[in-house]
C-alpha cells in the first residue's frame, strides 16, 4: 500500500446504502452506481428527513437502485415504477418520491405511464438512466437507441428514430427538465437538490455508460472511453430549444447538449377524492 | 521582459482545502474514473490487486499533499470505494479518520 491513502472498511454514504449488499452486481465501468451514489449524497444534503424519501424503481440494471438504497424503497414490475410511485405520491404528499429507472423500462413499456404522470403533474422526481439499450437482458435496441447504433437486435444498425426525452418531458408538462451525464456528477447533484424541492413532475435524464451492452458492439470500448466521449462531445446549454437535443451517434462530433433546461412552477396533482378521504 | 502571472488580490487570505484520501480496496472494480478525472492527478492504480483481481487507486508517490478535497473521485465512484476528508494542511499526512 502506498503511503498517502488510508484503507478503511466503510464509506460515509454507507448509512444510506444497504452496504451489506456491496459491491453491487453492476459491471465495471457502468454508470448506474454513480447515479445511486449521487442520489444518496443529495438525500443527505437535502435537509429532508431520510424517512420522508422513497425510492421506486422498475426493472433492469437501473431497476436495481431500489435494492441498494437504505430508505423505503420498492422494486416494481416492468414499466410500472411510475404508477406505483403515483399511488404513494398522491396519497402521501408529505413523502418525496423518486423513481430511478432505465430508458427501456420508463419509456418503452412504461411510456404511457410516463406521459400521463407528467400531464397530471404528479409529484414525482423521475430519473431516467439512459444507456441507450436494454443492458440486463443482453443489449437489445430500445426506444433511445440512437440512429445507426449497433445492438443485439439491430446488427445492421438501428434505423428507428429514438426518443428525445427532454423534449418529450417538456411537451407533456414537466416542471423541471434536465439532462446530465454520469461524468457531470456535480451538476447532477445540484439538479437533484433543486428538483427535490419542487412541485409537480420533475425529470432528469442521465446519460450513462453501459460498456457491456452498448459500448462493446459500438466500438466505444470500456466505461472510461464512453465517459471520455461525453467529455469530448457534451456542451452545456440551458437555454437551448429542446427540439434540438437529439443524440446522434452517426455524427461523431455533433454535440450532446446537457443542462438544466426547464424550471417552471406547476402545482402537484391532488385529486379531490384524496382530500375527501382525509389523507 | 518576463511575463508576470496575475496573482489574485486575495491569494494571501485564501486557504486551498486539503484532503486525505481513504479507500475500500475490495469494493473497487478498476473502472479508472477516479484516477482519470481527478483534477490534480493525485491517484494511480496500485500494483497490488484486490480480492476480485482488480487494481485499485492509491495516492501517487510525491502527491500526498496535493488532494484538494474536491470530492470528485468520491461522487463519481460507482462502487463507493473511495472518498476524502478535509484535513488541516499541517496534520494531513497519515491523519486518521
Ligand atoms: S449490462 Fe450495462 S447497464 Fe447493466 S450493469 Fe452492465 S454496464 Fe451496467
Ligand atoms: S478529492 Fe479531488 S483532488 Fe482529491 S483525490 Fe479526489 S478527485 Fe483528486
Ligand atoms: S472510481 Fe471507484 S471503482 Fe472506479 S477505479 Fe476508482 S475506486 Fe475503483
Amino acid at each position: 500500500m502506498s503511503a498517502g491513502s488510508i484503507v478503511v472498511e466503510s464509506h460515509p454514504a454507507d448509512t444510506l446504502m444497504r452496504a451489506d449488499r456491496l459491491p453491487h452486481i453492476l459491471c465495471p465501468g457502468c454508470g448506474i452506481g454513480s447515479v445511486v451514489h449521487t442520489y444518496v449524497d443529495a438525500i443527505a444534503e437535502s435537509g429532508i428527513p431520510v424517512n420522508q424519501h422513497v425510492c421506486v424503481s422498475g426493472i433492469g440494471c437501473s431497476g436495481r437502485a431500489a435494492g441498494y438504497v437504505n430508505i423505503d424503497s420498492y422494486h416494481t414490475t416492468h414499466g410500472r415504477a411510475i404508477p406505483f410511485a403515483l399511488g404513494i405520491a398522491t396519497y402521501r404528499p408529505d413523502l418525496h418520491v423518486t423513481v430511478i429507472s432505465g430508458d427501456g423500462d420508463l419509456t418503452a413499456i412504461g411510456g404511457n405511464h410516463f406521459i400521463h404522470a407528467a400531464r397530471r403533474s404528479v409529484a414525482l422526481l423521475v430519473l431516467c438512466i439512459n444507456n441507450f439499450n436494454y443492458g440486463m437482458t443482453g443489449g437489445q435496441a430500445g426506444p433511445t437507441t440512437p440512429l445507426s447504433a449497433m445492438s443485439r437486435t439491430t446488427p445492421h444498425g438501428c434505423w428507428e428514430r429514438p426518443f428525445n426525452l427532454p423534449f418529450l418531458a417538456q411537451a407533456i408538462g414537466a416542471s423541471y427538465v434536465a439532462r446530465w451525464t454520469v461524468l457531470h456528477v456535480r451538476q447532477l447533484r445540484t439538479a437533484l437538490l433543486r428538483a427535490m424541492n419542487k412541485q409537480g413532475f420533475r425529470f432528469i435524464e442521465i446519460l450513462s455508460p453501459c460498456p457491456t451492452g452498448f459500448g462493446r458492439p459500438n466500438d466505444i470500448g470500456d466505461g472510461l472511453s464512453e465517459m471520455q466521449n461525453y467529455l469530448r462531445r457534451c456542451e452545456v446549454n440551458n437555454e437551448i430549444d429542446l427540439r434540438a437535443v437529439d443524440i446522434d451517434l452517426t455524427q461523431q462530433d455533433s454535440p450532446i447538449y446537457v443542462g438544466d433546461f426547464v424550471d417552471v412552477d406547476r402545482a402537484s396533482f391532488r385529486p379531490q377524492v384524496v382530500h375527501r378521504a382525509g389523507a | 521582459m518576463s511575463v508576470q502571472a496575475r496573482v489574485p488580490i486575495d491569494a494571501a487570505s485564501i486557504q486551498v482545502p486539503r484532503g486525505q484520501v481513504y479507500t475500500i480496496p475490495n469494493r473497487c472494480k478498476g473502472c479508472n474514473f477516479c484516477i482519470q478525472f481527478c483534477p490534480k492527478e493525485v491517484l494511480e492504480f496500485s500494483e497490488a490487486i484486490n480480492n476480485k483481481g482488480y487494481h485499485f487507486p492509491v495516492v501517487r508517490k510525491g502527491m500526498e499533499e496535493q488532494c484538494i478535497h474536491c470530492r470528485f473521485c468520491d461522487l463519481i465512484c460507482p462502487e463507493l470505494a473511495i472518498f476524502t476528508r478535509e484535513v488541516e494542511p499541517a496534520t494531513a499526512v497519515g491523519a486518521s479518520a
